[in-house]
């Protein structure tokens, strides 16, 4: 069974790297992985599809929350929540089946993006089932180049997978949180090893 | 019994100061606040270990962290022990950090430096240890550049680590150092890595110690939630074969008091894993010794036959456990663990706790009902008397590893502070047996990785935090062969450790698996030593040889009258096998007591 499990990261280097890393070392199954920023600066959000039954999926949580740059997980695999993920399917076409291809687009709710003389470009943001539909419509054309963004999730109504900062930091110590880690910016003093 | 002629005395190792004094004290024995001062990266990562008080530092210079042995000798307050190998390095700050229950520090330069860490980190990660774990890196400039001695300090070290850091300015070192060594030392213990560049040992900026560290993906468990107690209380006040797993969470929070209190209010006998001994005294009556693959018979059949289990500061482990499937299928479980991503990892609980055992134990004790059960401790007293067999060392005619451990742990018995460390194998499991471990930190040994080569580098690092402790190390002649050039470091050090190999020619668990479990076919597994005596000599220790059961007495009195490091070359038997055993993929309660039982 597949589940969503939202989490809350610390926006820095090697936290993508952290996630994967324990993912492959349990061997917990990523269906797909989709990680952006969010309003909170420093926070980066990501949406990680684990394929697996009950137990594994509370392992999946408990282990993420263990690393020290996870700051919230949350699973959202039976909460009224809305799942999208974004697709570019660039299908084999001509003037000939153009309108059929671009029939089936309208009909899944996709867009042409992009036309050439042999090719159509689609993009479709919507439920993973509607993509997978749209992709089968589409193959008898001939699709040449496939990008799935992978599912993002958020709660439906006021209710929010957020982390409140109650306290706050002093200025310098933000500073730390937000960059450490970063290579600064301008030129270094070459020291030789 | 041979002893080797006392080498000429050495002159102890010392460090000449090379380096700039410290800046002199305005007032009598006062030292200028180094707070808003700025200075180099490197005199903010020694100031850093002194502000956390962290000042034992087992290291190894290279290329990339000379700048910060340039500025050692200005903090005369941060003792560098110059060990032979990282490895050694970081196994003596873990064992340093088991042995006081403090930070201990480990530093290597980049690449091969950091790259020989990992052994130890890992070690260190598996048994819950707090280490600090310094490398140096290449310049900034230079990183990712395959430059000479470049490794992925920080990539390699990763997964081996509770967390790590890259730090890219000097200005982030305090705060670094000061979130890192909070994290190492509080929840769940564990190694924290810190890479360095070399440049940023040389940066300056301003030395800004922070007053709080905050880190918000990150919560230390206390006391457990009311519910929690609640429901574990009913389970015990129902339970009529109640039985407790202790494990390393008690040694680790200082929790054996509390153990006692609890087990003694509610009436129920104690099991320790490998790493729980020590948790309770093993003469008091509720303590059932040790379970697991050498558990004791009785014990393992206590942990099969109770009808409540209370895991209790432990991970549910296989060596601890058996066959996960079959531990104890009637049983309820009650598991308390710092740690939630060890409920329901490996075995399914009733009611799974979160919390400190130092904090959860009192809540417990007082939740449940005052009880005793003595038709099932009996039982077990009865099991105990009649499976004692497996377990009765013989005194002769050949020198066994038993008998040795047994009087090594007998001469000092009436000691406070005696402590036992051991590599891993048969020796590492005859220790845990005969030793009567009976104090929290008395033992030192790798559990969870299995370390072999431990020994040496964990007995330097014990008696450096505990100088003034009798240390022996319990050493098997194939983990010695792996890291003994520490004896070195031991030399340089004065560091008195006895180090007690238990030689048989053979690696002796190896030995024991392809005799029982691959029809004698023995492969790999006979090795050849150097002449440990001489080895002795070379390094200007002194060396004694024990073939006879009747000298091994004599030589522990010689071994401890003798002020320096000693090492003892016991010729023991080579073809004694570690009962009671649970073979590999069994259950606790399918534990056997002689080969005959394999079939």
């Amino acid at each position: 069974m597949l589940h969503t499990v939202v989490a809350l990261v610390e926006d820095r280097p090697g936290v993508l790297n952290r996630v994967a890393s324990l993912f492959r070392r349990r061997g917990f199954n990523i269906e797909s992985l989709a990680v952006g920023t969010t309003h909170e600066d420093g926070i980066s959000r990501m949406t990680i599809i684990v394929d697996g039954h009950e137990g594994i999926v509370d392992q999946v949580e408990k282990q993420l929350m263990k690393l020290i740059d996870v700051i919230k997980v949350e699973d959202l695999t039976n909460a009224e929540a809305v799942n999208r993920e974004l697709a570019l399917i660039k299908v084999r076409c001509t003037a000939a089946n153009r309108r059929e291809v671009l029939d089936i687009a309208e009909i899944f709710r996709a867009q042409a993006v992009d036309l050439s003389p042999g090719s159509v470009m689609l993009q479709a943001v919507a439920q993973r089932d509607r993509v997978d539909g749209l992709l089968e419509n589409l193959r008898p054309y001939g699709v040449m180049e496939l990008m799935r963004t992978g599912r993002v999730s958020m709660r439906r109504g006021p209710q929010v997978t957020a982390y409140e900062d109650g306290n706050g930091e002093s200025p310098e110590m933000h500073r730390f949180h937000s960059e450490a880690g970063r290579l600064p910016e301008g030129e270094l003093p070459y020291v030789s090893d | 019994m041979t002893t080797t002629q006392d080498p000429p005395a050495r002159e102890p190792h010392t460090q000449e100061p090379t380096g700039a004094p410290p800046t002199p004290a305005p007032g009598a024995g006062e030292t200028p606040s180094p707070d808003g001062r700025v200075m180099s990266g490197a005199d903010i990562v020694l100031e850093s270990l002194k502000r956390a008080g962290a000042t034992t530092v087992f290291g190894y210079p290279g290329g990339v962290v000379l700048p910060l042995y340039d500025r050692l000798p200005a903090h005369p307050e941060v003792r560098h022990i110059l060990v032979r190998h990282e490895q050694g390095g970081g196994h003596a700050a873990d064992a340093y950090a088991r042995a006081t229950g403090e930070l201990g520090v480990a530093l290597a330069t980049s690449g091969p430096g950091a790259t020989n860490l990992v052994t130890a980190v890992q070690n260190a990660m598996m048994d819950s240890v707090p280490v600090l774990f310094i490398t140096g890196n290449v310049a900034r400039n230079l990183i990712g550049r395959d430059g000479f001695q470049e490794a992925d300090a920080t990539g390699i070290l990763m997964p081996t680590v509770k967390h790590n850091y890259l730090v890219m300015r000097a200005e982030d070192l305090a705060p670094t150092f000061a979130e890192a060594i909070y994290l190492a030392t509080t929840g769940r213990p564990g190694p924290v890595h810190i890479d360095i560049p070399k440049d940023v040992f040389l940066e300056e900026a301003e030395f800004r110690w922070p007053e709080r560290v905050r880190v918000r993906g990150y919560h230390i468990p206390g006391a457990a939630a009311e519910d929690d107690v609640r429901r574990a209380t009913e389970l015990i006040d129902a339970a009529e074969r109640p039985i407790i797993f202790a494990g390393h969470g008690i040694v680790i929070a200082n929790a054996a008091e509390e153990l006692r209190a609890f087990a003694e209010h509610a009436g129920i006998p104690i099991l320790t894993t490998l790493l729980g001994l020590g948790g309770i005294d093993q003469r008091h009556p509720l303590s059932y010794g040790m379970m697991g693959m050498h558990g004791s018979y009785h014990a393992n059949m206590a942990a099969s036959n109770a009808d409540l289990i209370l895991g209790l500061g432990m991970r549910m482990d296989d060596r601890a456990l058996g066959r996960f499937t079959d531990l104890n299928p009637t049983a309820q479980i009650v598991h308390l663990d710092i740690d939630p991503a060890e409920h329901n990892k490996n075995v399914e609980t009733a009611v799974p706790i979160t919390g400190d055992v130092k904090h959860v134990l009192p809540q417990l004790t007082r939740a449940v009902q005052r009880a005793s059960h003595p038709e099932w401790l009996r039982w077990i007293d009865d099991l105990a008397s009649e499976h004692a067999g497996s377990l009765t060392v013989s005194e002769g005619p050949a020198l066994t590893v038993q008998y040795v451990v047994q009087q090594i742990a007998q001469a000092h018995a009436a000691e406070e502070d005696f402590t036992v460390v051991t590599g891993v194998g048969q020796h590492q499991m005859w220790a845990a047996q005969h030793m009567s471990i009976s104090r929290p930190r008395q033992l030192i040994t790798s559990g969870g990785l299995g370390t072999m080569g431990f020994e040496v580098p964990a007995a330097l690092g014990a008696q450096i935090a505990r100088p003034g402790a009798s240390v022996w190390a319990i050493c098997g002649d194939g983990g010695f062969q792996m890291t003994f050039q520490e004896i070195a470091t031991m030399v340089d050090e004065q560091a008195p450790v006895k180090l007690a190999i238990m030689n048989n020619g053979y690696l002796g668990m190896v030995r024991q698996w392809q005799e029982l479990f691959y029809k004698d076919n023995y492969v790999a597994v006979a090795i050849s030593q150097p002449d440990f005596v001489t080895l002795a000599q070379a390094y200007g220790i002194r060396g004694i040889r024990v073939t006879e059961p009747g000298e091994v007495v004599e030589a522990i009195r010689e071994a401890d009258a003798h002020p320096g490091p000693v090492l003892l070359d016991f010729r023991v038997t080579a073809d004694d096998n570690v009962w009671p055993m649970v073979p590999a993929g069994a259950a606790l309660g399918e534990t056997v007591e002689t080969a005959d039982e394999l079939g």
